[in-house]
């Protein structure tokens, strides 16, 4: 059984049905890619993994979210309070903003570790120090005493994640962790990441809209597409054969080295507008095999020859 | 790196420095009024009432023949107790208020928000009336009376600045990992709220001081014979041309008092550079 096991759960925003049966799996030691373009639902899926939901004013109308065995939705808030951090830790978008302006880093980092292992202040700080050096961030004692504005903002993140691995999580959601930085910096960190994974046998979910940092990290990948996923298969399979047009778009997008200058095209059209969705299967307006079932009929979200896919004409 | 300490930048300001000096001046002569003051302040010297400045009584002796300058340093005393204890209960309790009602919302916020906005909507002193005609006078009442009158102030401006600071990424990073709301509200949300409050609130003391000694003038404040400033003034306007200096000494120490109070919190403003987070009172 998968650790973290999310079954076609659909939510509800007041009248808007931004998620529409979101399904896939992670399980220990697995790097997980959810790739989309903005407004897809990347962030809305790690929030109800993350039980944050209320907070916006959503609500989960359908399907189940099984964590380790057990059931997230419906779980009361004060247990939900329990696992974040504890079991499930969400690293933000933005580290610039992640920290308290006013708290010396360590004693960000401390709090954490006291409040779901029950540490002394005393082992709190030395794990703190352990996490810091982990990181590789040079000289943990005085990054310890810091504040956040003294720091760079690839620190500011590894930090972040520090805060993260703090209680020794079983599952990390990584909500795009390198956006608001740059290209050698986002390098290091995904690399970071990836040891974690593999030196903790942890579970990391990437939210990211980045293929390049889908194929540097990822085990697989769910690609969502308005709401819905429109495949899911490995890394490996999505890149060298991918069954949904969608995908195959995401991937004819990523700029090579040695491309034709100006030949770098995007996808046509947008993402349709949450409160007008086309009929039939999503995409359909901005996919170039689109036939008349297409407009009619949404597809189902089918096993093919390796992974999942929803699109009518992908092979079996 | 050199620590920030915007209480230091302030003294080095030539302003800050001699409010702050001033105010010091007031303090200590609150604090050792028994040993600084030449007379007591309650021995009454009938056949020597009214009498000038001299140097015996260098600011004269009022209409029982009290000496005006003990009684103007114990007044010190009734002053600064009443108005700092007045504004540290309504910081703390705006502080709480404010915090919880910009916090958690909905009904909560919205009941808060209209009691304190009816309150602003009235001057301070009139709810300070209102307040002392209800629970009686004395230095007890008036506290309570000055501190509910300041607490609209103080929970409107941590409103704001919670309201701003809640949506901000830490706190909700915080939440991520699993903080509960007593933890975000006091160690997260407060502290990086305080600043502006606090100074808000030192200025406040000023404003405070003359509301007491307003209701002191009344004679709703402190009763005779304990000093206040107030009731001195008061008391003076019948020897207003006999012995003008029965008022003019304690109306002097409010003044300089409050005007040193009110330099010090600008010099205090200019270092944290806070201007636009006040102007939201």
């Amino acid at each position: 059984m998968a650790l973290l096991s999310v079954q076609s759960i659909s939510v509800s925003i007041g009248q808007l049905n931004p998620l529409e049966g979101v399904t896939f799996d992670i399980d220990k030691r697995e790097i997980l890619g959810l790739v989309g373009e903005s407004g897809s639902g990347k962030s809305l899926t790690a929030m109800c993994v993350m039980g944050l939901l209320p907070r916006i004013g959503g609500t989960i109308t359908n399907g189940s979210i099984i964590f380790d065995g057990r059931e997230l939705i419906g779980l009361p808030e004060i247990e939900l309070r329990r696992l974040r951090g504890k079991r499930i830790a969400l690293i933000s978008q933005n580290p610039m903003t992640s920290l308290d302006p006013i708290i010396p880093i360590g004693a960000q980092i401390d709090q954490v570790s006291t409040l779901h292992l029950g540490l002394s202040p005393e082992a709190a700080k030395a794990r703190s120090l352990d996490l810091i050096a982990q990181l590789r961030i040079p000289e943990p004692a005085a990054i310890h005493r810091a504040y956040p504005h003294q720091l760079s903002g690839g620190m500011k993140q590894r930090i972040v994640i520090a805060m993260a691995l703090a209680a020794d999580p079983d599952l990390i959601v990584a909500d795009e962790p390198t956006t608001a930085l740059d290209v050698t910096i986002q390098a290091q960190i995904i690399q970071i990441m990836v040891e974690l994974v593999r030196d903790r046998s942890l579970a990391l979910m990437l939210i990211t809209h980045d293929m390049g940092v889908v194929a540097q990290a990822c085990d697989r990948v769910v690609v969502l597409y308005a709401g819905r996923v429109a495949e899911m298969n490995t890394v490996g399979e999505v890149f060298a054969n991918p069954k949904h047009p969608y995908t195959r778009e995401l991937i004819r997008c990523i700029p090579r080295l040695g491309q034709e200058p100006g030949s770098l095209k995007g996808i046509p059209g947008a993402v349709p507008s949450i409160v007008d969705y086309p009929d039939g299967c999503r995409f359909n307006p901005r996919c170039s095999e689109a036939q008349e079932i297409c407009r009619g009929q949404v597809p189902a979200l089918e096993r093919k020859s390796s992974g999942i896919a929803a699109c009518h004409f992908s092979e079996v | 790196m050199a620590a920030f300490d915007p209480i230091k930048t302030a003294i080095r300001s030539p302003r800050g420095g001699v409010s702050a000096a001033v105010l010091l001046l007031v303090m200590a002569c609150a604090l050792f009024a028994p040993l600084i003051a030449p007379y007591a302040y309650d021995i009454q010297n009938l056949p020597g009432s009214n009498a000038d400045p001299s140097v015996a009584h260098w600011m004269g002796t009022d209409e029982f023949g009290r000496d005006l300058m003990s009684r103007i340093i114990y007044g010190a005393r009734t002053s600064l107790t009443v108005a700092v204890t007045a504004i540290s209960i309504s910081v703390v309790a705006g502080l709480t208020l404010g915090a919880m009602a910009a916090y958690f919302g909905g009904w909560f916020d919205r009941a808060v928000t209209a009691v304190v906005d009816l309150t602003w909507s009235f001057p301070e002193i009139l709810i300070a009336l209102i307040l002392i005609a209800i629970i009686g006078p004395g230095v007890g009442s008036v506290m309570v009376a000055i501190s509910i009158a300041y607490l609209a102030q103080f929970t409107r401006l941590t409103r704001a600045q919670i309201m701003a600071l809640k949506n901000e990424t830490y706190v909700e990073a915080t939440t991520n990992l699993g903080a509960g709301h007593f933890h975000i509200i006091f160690r997260h949300l407060l502290p990086n709220a305080l600043t502006p409050v606090i100074v808000a609130g030192m200025l406040a003391t000023g404003d405070a001081i003359i509301l007491e000694a307003t209701l002191g003038f009344f004679g709703l404040g402190a009763q005779p014979p304990t000093p206040s400033w107030g009731a001195m003034m008061s008391s003076g306007t019948a020897q207003i041309f006999i012995a003008p200096w029965i008022i003019i000494f304690p109306g002097l120490a409010i003044a300089i008092t409050v005007i040193s109070i009110n330099l010090f919190g600008d010099a205090l403003i200019e270092s944290l550079d806070i201007h636009n987070h006040l102007r939201s009172v």
